[in-house]
């Protein structure tokens, strides 16, 4: 056997309200089908969601957190980005 | 259910280097350490070992509960307490795989335990001896477990205090179920009392070294205190755990077994008589009524499992090569 163990995989729940799928923790599993089955299990015993994604854990590329100030640093110098860098008269009202 | 301070943190915990201190700096501003991030090689096993600790407990944990499953007084009260014992395995998965996220793989942490190389909380080593014990755990262990979570909501390594976030919404169901066992019995017959206050008798002082040993004997939590993995002391943790039960203990008409137990105005706690470390010493070495009888079920379940594992990974393996096959065909 190529496996010895149990691969790990992601799992992803879209709570009931509708939000997008969000990550909620991981697990170990033979195959897609289990992976499924383990995450009902283990992340949805109250509710939590209506809608399971299951990914392997190999398959995901992460950036480095090496990386981290070229990446993201430069989108904290654009506050021209956010709307209350705008001025806009109190009469003129809720915009 | 929960961890327990025995963790010794080894003595080339201070490192001086400028990651060291980028490290530390941002564990002071109390922004979460990830896992790809760098961290001092002691903050990762002390981590390692106190996540696997409190996964392994999680797990063992189930055993004295799922004594009484099939002998629980009512419908009700089984399904309450199989719910909860699913959530302890649930519990345990989480934090296996927070502890898999510094580097160590499942089968690993698995194996320490079953090789007695791991400790688990010393609780889970006494026995279950009637129906009361199980209200008494989820009032007592469960009530205690939950003082010493909530704080690890905050600890500086993000997998672990997101486990615990989960973890600890889950823990509030298991100590009002166990609360409402205890007071149903205490309003019962005079045997049933007699039972309910058996098992406070029995698993109070238990509970109380459930804290860990006493801060003037634990050298190590100045680190882990540094680290922002641990927030309280032991002893400060312990006492607020005492405040909030005694009142608890007193409104079901128990009494706490504890003679010397006194309220003191003063200081507005309730004050303790002496705890027997040397039983918590004999029951973490080895030594406890039900230790050996813990692992042995585990070690047997383990086994018992193994054909399902390698089943289920043949099977996957041979969809997988059918899979490939099917395709280089359709090529
Ligand atoms: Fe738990
Ligand atoms: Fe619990």
């Amino acid at each position: 056997m190529s496996e010895k163990h149990l691969p790990l995989w992601e799992v992803f729940i879209r709570s009931r309200s509708g939000l997008a799928h969000k990550h909620c923790g991981s697990l170990h599993a033979a195959d897609a089908e289990m992976a499924l089955q383990a995450a009902r299990d283990v992340y949805t015993r109250r509710g939590e969601g209506n809608s399971i994604w299951v990914v392997p854990s190999s398959a995901i590329v992460a950036s480095d957190p090496a990386d981290k100030d070229e990446l993201f640093e430069p989108a904290l110098s654009k506050i021209y980005r956010h709307p209350t860098f705008y001025d806009v008269p109190d009469e003129v009202g809720h915009m | 259910m929960y961890t327990q301070a025995l963790n010794g943190i080894p003595d080339e915990a201070t490192d001086q280097s400028s990651e060291a201190a980028r490290f530390q700096a941002r564990v002071d501003a109390e922004q979460k350490i990830e896992p790809n991030d760098w961290m001092p090689d002691a903050y990762r096993r002390t981590l390692v070992r106190q996540i696997s600790q409190h996964a392994h407990s999680e797990i063992v944990g189930m055993l004295p509960e799922g004594n009484w499953i099939t002998r629980a007084p009512s419908l009700k009260r089984k399904v309450a307490l199989l719910a909860k014992v699913q959530d302890e395995a649930g519990h345990g998965l989480y934090l296996y795989a927070a502890a898999e996220t510094l580097d160590v793989s499942r089968e690993e942490l698995i194996g320490q335990l079953l090789a007695g190389k791991a400790k688990y909380s010393s609780i889970f080593n006494y026995p279950t001896l009637t129906w009361a014990d199980i209200g008494a755990i989820g009032w007592l262990v469960d009530g205690a477990a939950i003082m010493n979570q909530i704080p690890l909501c905050r600890c500086s390594y993000g997998p672990y205090a997101r486990a615990m976030i989960r973890i600890c919404k889950e823990e509030s169901f298991h100590q009002r179920q166990g609360y409402e066992i205890m007071l149903t019995l205490a309003r019962g017959t005079p045997e049933q009392k007699a039972m309910a206050q058996d098992a406070l008798n029995r698993w109070w002082w238990p509970c109380l070294m459930m804290f860990g040993p006493p801060d003037s004997e634990s050298q190590h939590s100045d680190q882990s205190t540094r680290w922002k993995i641990k927030r309280f002391s032991n002893d400060d943790l312990r006492q607020k755990f005492i405040d909030a039960t005694v009142p608890q203990a007193h409104y079901l008409g128990l009494t706490i077994p504890d003679k010397e137990l006194a309220y003191d105005d003063a200081s507005g706690h309730w004050k303790i008589g002496p705890i027997d470390w040397a039983e918590f010493k004999r029951v973490l070495a080895g030594g406890g009524p039900c230790n050996r009888e813990r692992m042995r079920a585990r070690r047997k379940a383990h086994e018992d499992g193994a054909w399902v594992r390698e089943a289920a990974l043949a099977y996957a393996q041979k969809r997988r090569a059918r899979r490939e096959a099917m395709q280089i065909a359709a090529e």
